[in-house]
């Protein structure tokens, strides 16, 4: 790709320091994100899956600089976002916003509607206070809720309707990027579909560039451009989508798809699954070499004394995996 | 129905009401639900949050919270009525006949006792066995549920196992006293995609072994493809479709399952521009609308959806597909 890319992350590692034993007498290190590099390019949604503890969230929370890296660079705009502190940080803020995936914990209770959308272009100084009510209407209209509701409190709305408010809320400073962090997950079905079309008009419609953190892979499949796997703080694998879905690589990112159930009784019942054994190991004290070779089917020797190399085995589609030879895939 | 039928279910739920004693009077949370689950048989309960999925299982335990009760309906069980039974034979039913998993085993396991203790219990209350031979079969039910270690593990609290760990231990314990049915309310949920895979063909592997029926509520429809047996859909407290499993995902009728099929993105479907979605969002209970509860969402609405509340009536020819629709009822006749 020769296109400068919207974001470009580098070795990106954030190990948190934890406190164990009941009087805090031990300290441990979570390696919660080891060497995570990746592109994100301008209009592309570039999913995030795995399995909880793998650090897709991390990943999207310490490229926000939300949390501090401990090694790595997020580049932006020709700047390392790692190295601004929060003040230095604030203009990246308006390019740069995320969506959570509770909407019921992240708007202020006490907030109105309204207020919780007009905050940060008051912030940001994006609005006068004459003009407000206005760009709060045209918000709200973009995200399919009547106008009336900017004077509404959160409690009065549904799930689906409060995640609606969380993205005009995002849209409001005209963000270039938005981490949609479990964005969809807490959400029925019927009410997640709305989500995600919306999620798409707006993308059309602004020129948005999602990192989509999910895991569901049916929907990530449904709206993503390129897919990244992680497992355990590391990428796993990163292809585009429809090379990752159809001819994966890695012996994890092919596990994980045969574990999603489809809604498909006949094929169901025919369907050979491939079952993992075991849970993921603790990231307290990750397993050596590559990380996935304590539940691998075709784990070597060589897996579990060195780390595989972070490779493209075709034309944009990465993986980090010793059995997979670039002439051969 | 033959008298056949009727003989072979394990469970007969009939109009099943439960209503909330709220602010604003009493409403209404599950509307005369009709169901049941013949011998050996696992049954999908489908349906969104707030539908009444989870109250219908702990209202057949009368294990329902204060101010939310059964108002009427009746609920066979192996011959008796788990509604008029006393409180004390109800209770050598409970974890003995009938086995529970919950959804969260975080909250539901004890945290201050040891998984052995907690499994030991249902043994030593309903089968009167001794300690000794309660943490035999505790080790065995362990195992069966694939834990590793499982004589180590039964001194562990469950804090220090994983969640797929605990979500075993419980299914262990719903397990304990070999129930004739077990109900497990969305026990996967809480789980990472992998795990589930784990405790789906667990549960399979064990229905075939010990042949028990099972009910197993879920909100994730292509979870109970490739479980269920027969599929119930639950809509705002009513069932709005009840069918063979092949039957509801080769042709489903009710608009809601209709739409809530629409609305899923499959793996093996190729990627559309949009998914289908069902406009609005479901009605909060009291303030149900009158007639059919799903007609302010549905596409194919009529004056006499919003009036009256249609009943679950046959569509296939054998009867064992059935939905609460007038528009299919009236396109059934005119075909």
């Amino acid at each position: 790709m020769n296109v400068e890319p919207l974001l470009k992350v580098e070795n990106l590692v954030k190990h948190f320091h934890v406190r164990l034993g009941a009087f805090g007498e031990r300290t441990a290190t979570v390696h919660a994100l080891d060497d995570v590099s990746l592109d994100i390019q301008q209009g592309e949604t570039l999913s995030l899956v795995g399995e909880s503890g793998c650090g897709k969230s991390t990943t999207g929370f310490t490229i926000l600089n939300l949390h501090r890296a401990s090694g790595g660079r997020v580049i932006y705009k020709g700047q390392d976002l790692t190295l601004l502190d929060d003040k230095r940080m604030r203009p990246f803020r308006r390019d740069l916003q995320i969506v959570f995936q509770d909407p019921y914990s992240t708007l202020n209770p006490r907030m109105t509607v309204g207020e919780a959308i007009g905050e940060p272009m008051l912030f940001h100084k994006l609005a006068a206070k004459t003009e407000l009510d206005d760009k709060i209407a045209t918000l709200l209209q973009d995200v399919g809720l009547p106008s009336r509701f900017a004077s509404r409190y959160p409690h009065e709305l549904s799930g689906g309707q409060r995640q609606r408010v969380v993205i005009a809320r995002a849209l409001a400073c005209q963000p270039k990027f938005i981490v949609c962090d479990e964005a969809i997950s807490a959400l029925d079905v019927s009410i997640q579909a709305q989500i995600i079309n919306l999620l798409l008009d707006l993308q059309e419609k602004y020129g948005l560039t999602y990192l989509f953190i999910a895991h569901d892979l049916a929907v990530v499949r449904h709206i993503s451009t390129r897919v990244g796997v992680m497992y355990l703080g590391r990428l796993a694998e990163l292809a585009p989508r429809d090379a990752l879905f159809e001819t994966p690589l890695h012996p994890y990112t092919k596990a994980l798809l045969s574990a999603v159930p489809e809604a498909d009784p006949l094929r169901e019942r025919n369907r050979k699954r491939q079952i993992l054994e075991g849970d993921v190991p603790s990231p307290l004290d990750p397993p050596s070499g590559c990380r996935f070779h304590t539940r691998c089917p075709i784990a070597a020797d060589v897996c579990t004394k060195i780390v595989p190399e972070w490779k493209a085995a075709r034309p944009g589609h990465l993986v980090a995996c010793h059995a997979v030879n670039p002439s051969s895939a | 129905m033959t008298a056949q039928d009727t003989k072979e279910r394990l469970l007969d739920v009939k109009g099943l009401t439960v209503e909330i004693d709220g602010r604003r009077g009493p409403a209404v949370v599950v509307d005369g639900i009709d169901l049941h689950v013949t011998k050996g048989e696992t049954l999908g309960v489908v349906g969104e949050s707030g539908c009444g999925k989870s109250l219908t299982m702990l209202s057949l335990m009368r294990l329902l919270p204060n101010k939310i009760k059964v108002t009427s309906g009746s609920a066979d069980f192996d011959g008796q009525d788990l509604q008029k039974m006393s409180a004390r034979a109800l209770r050598k039913v409970r974890g003995g006949e009938i086995g529970f998993v919950f959804q969260d085993p975080m909250t539901s396991l004890n945290p201050v006792m040891r998984v052995g203790d907690q499994i030991c219990e249902p043994l030593l209350y309903h089968r009167g066995m001794s300690r000794q031979d309660a943490r035999k079969r505790a080790v065995e039910l362990l195992r069966l549920v694939g834990i590793p270690g499982p004589e180590e593990r039964l001194n562990a609290y469950p804090h220090e196992l994983s969640g797929g760990m605990r979500q075993r231990v419980m299914i262990a314990i719903g397990l304990a006293c070999d129930p004739k049915l077990l109900i497990a309310d969305e026990p996967t949920t809480a789980l990472d995609v992998t795990i589930q895979a784990q405790i789906v063909d667990l549960v399979k592997q064990l229905r075939s072994k010990l042949g028990m029926s099972v009910v197993w509520i879920t909100h994730d429809l292509a979870l109970i493809a490739g479980l269920a047996d027969r599929v119930v859909v639950l809509y705002a407290g009513t069932v709005v479709e009840d069918a063979p499993v092949d039957a509801l995902f080769a042709n489903p009728s009710h608009p809601y399952t209709r739409g809530l099929l629409a609305s899923i993105p499959t793996l093996s479907d190729a990627p559309a521009a949009r998914l289908s979605s069902i406009g609005g969002t479901p009605p909060e209970p009291g303030r149900r609308p009158p007639g059919c509860p799903f007609a302010p969402r549905c596409p194919l609405a009529m004056d006499i959806c919003r009036r009256d509340v249609p009943k679950l009536e046959p569509i296939s020819s054998e009867g064992s597909h059935r939905a609460a629709c007038f528009a299919v009822q009236k396109a059934l006749k005119a075909a």
